[in-house]
């Protein structure tokens, strides 16, 4: 028997030979170990949705600008960001830059980089939308009081555009929780990773595994939860 | 004194006023009445450059607003401006929509601001409402607020975008007569506007639009009683 058949053959053969299918039991102790990943997926998850989110504004105001090299700039970031794997973009920062920079970025910071800049382009999106769907009265009310671009657009244009699209942004993070399990690809101890250690450890799979889909579907539902009940109580304010 | 030397705007292929030359004087009141599509609202907005003219030269104050190089915020808080959808901030409260721009354009503290802001609520029988936001009020509240807010700035210059046009009927009085005592307070209005009898009662002068021109320029009383123009003619038949 060639030594891979030999392999798949015992493998076979442990798992027929499991009496209990899922018993969570097994994998108790690691449970904290587990856990304490998903705060930093949480962590992770905030951090990168905070830059991104900030980034965002920035190309969103890029987007709608006068001047055209920032519209351009704006335009063509946001096409190579969307048009690129994401995998592949986490890669570039984690194990590409470090030869161009001469510095090794830790898992998280990479990630936490690559996270920010690829939410930035589809959320930019988002906010242009917005901005966008502002009345224009509101821009010429502002205007014909005197008030200047960048007061405008912080007092009067964004909160009214946010307030729209806020839902939408709560997607975009929920969407952003979910990918970043990505960076277990790299290294970084998340949720995912962890219970991918433990089941290395313990040469079990099925537990620790469904066991880690419990926790990231209790945290997407938590935030749906949470864009749900925002959206509901933003309609009944208008 | 607003002055206008030979104002040209074309969308496109579309000239909208073609070579208009006119002056508005100090604390004169003016109404700007003509056909849908003659031009009144490009008019007003070329004043305040929310329209660029095409060709042309305004002057407010003897500043030429149409240089390119002239600080045109600072021109506008001078020139308030009321729309005919009442544009308020509906983020913000009554109070704040009147005391966003004088604290955030002019500098005035918060509590002068607001000292300000309830005077002016009180002379348009508003002040009860400094706390509620915008989408609380009727039409014809909106739109007095939406006056106050502009006079907040205290400007010498006040353009109305027909300020009645989207009241239910009932809501329309109690605009204008916000307006005629605005207008007796000596500030410069320029007021496009279908209501005639306002028209006729308030103006000190009636500029008659047609497609783009400035057909008829008069005192109202002669407007109204012997309008020079077949085109003049023609609407007042139409809309009295
Ligand atoms: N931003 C724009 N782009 C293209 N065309 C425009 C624009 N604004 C106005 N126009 C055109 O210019 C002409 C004059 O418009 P304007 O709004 O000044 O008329 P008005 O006299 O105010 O009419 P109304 O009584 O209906 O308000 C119309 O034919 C209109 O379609
Ligand atoms: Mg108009």
């Amino acid at each position: 028997m060639s030594p891979l058949l030999f392999e798949a053959a015992s493998r076979n053969s442990y798992i027929l030979g499991q009496t209990t299918f899922l018993d969570f039991s097994k994998i108790a102790p690691n449970i904290p170990y587990i856990l304490s990943g998903a705060l930093v997926t949480l962590q992770f998850t905030i951090l990168s949705a905070v830059f991104g989110f900030s980034l965002a504004i920035v190309l969103s105001i890029f987007k709608i600008s006068k001047f055209k090299p920032l519209r351009w700039f704006a335009d063509i970031y946001t096409s190579v960001f969307r048009g690129t794997p994401l995998i592949l973009q986490l890669a570039l920062v984690y194990f590409a830059t470090p030869q161009l920079i001469g510095y090794a970025i830790p898992p998280l910071q990479a990630g936490v980089i690559t996270f920010a800049l690829n939410s930035a382009a589809y959320s930019s999106e988002t906010i242009r939308g917005g901005i966008l769907a502002v009345d224009k009265g509101q821009r010429e009310a502002a205007q014909t009081l005197g008030v200047k671009y960048p007061m405008m657009m912080k007092d009067i244009i964004l909160p009214q555009a946010f307030k729209n699209i806020l839902p939408a942004l709560v997607n975009d993070s929920i969407a952003l929780l979910k990918d970043s399990a990505l960076v277990s690809t790299v290294g970084a101890l998340d949720l995912m990773r962890r219970g991918q250690v433990v089941a290395a450890e313990k040469f079990i799979y099925f537990e620790p595994l469904i066991f880690v889909g419990i926790v990231y579907y209790v945290l997407v539902m938590g935030l749906t939860f949470f864009a749900q009940n925002l959206e509901t109580r933003m309609r009944r304010s208008d | 004194m607003i002055r206008v030397e030979f104002l040209t705007k074309s969308f496109g292929k579309l000239d909208v006023l073609k070579d208009i030359s006119t002056e508005i004087k100090d604390g004169e009141v003016i109404a700007i009445i003509g056909p849908s599509g003659s031009g009144k609202s490009t008019f007003l907005r070329c004043l305040n450059l929310l329209e660029v003219p095409t060709r042309g030269r305004v002057y407010i104050d003897e500043i030429e607003v149409t240089d390119p190089k002239v600080d045109i915020q600072k021109v506008r808080q001078n020139v308030g401006m009321v729309f005919q959808h009442f544009n308020l901030f509906p983020h913000k409260t009554v109070l704040q929509n009147l005391t966003y721009a004088p604290v955030c354009v002019k500098g005035l503290s918060k509590q002068a601001a607001e000292a300000k802001a309830m005077e002016l609520l009180e002379r348009v029988g508003l002040e009860e409402k400094a706390d509620v936001f915008p989408s609380r009020l009727s039409g014809g509240q909106k739109q007095r607020v939406a006056i106050v807010r502009a006079l907040a700035m205290e400007p010498a210059y006040m353009l109305f975008d027909e300020p009645t046009s989207a009241l239910d009927p009932e809501m329309v009085k109690e605009v204008l007569d916000v307006m005629k005592n605005l207008a007796k307070t000596g500030i410069t209005m320029a007021i496009v506007t279908h209501e005639m009898g306002f028209a006729r009662d308030v103006a000190d002068r009636v500029l008659f639009l047609d497609s783009g021109t400035v057909a008829e320029d008069a005192p109202p009383d002669v407007f109204f009683s012997t309008p020079k123009s077949a085109r003049a003619q023609q609407f007042l038949e139409k809309v009295l």
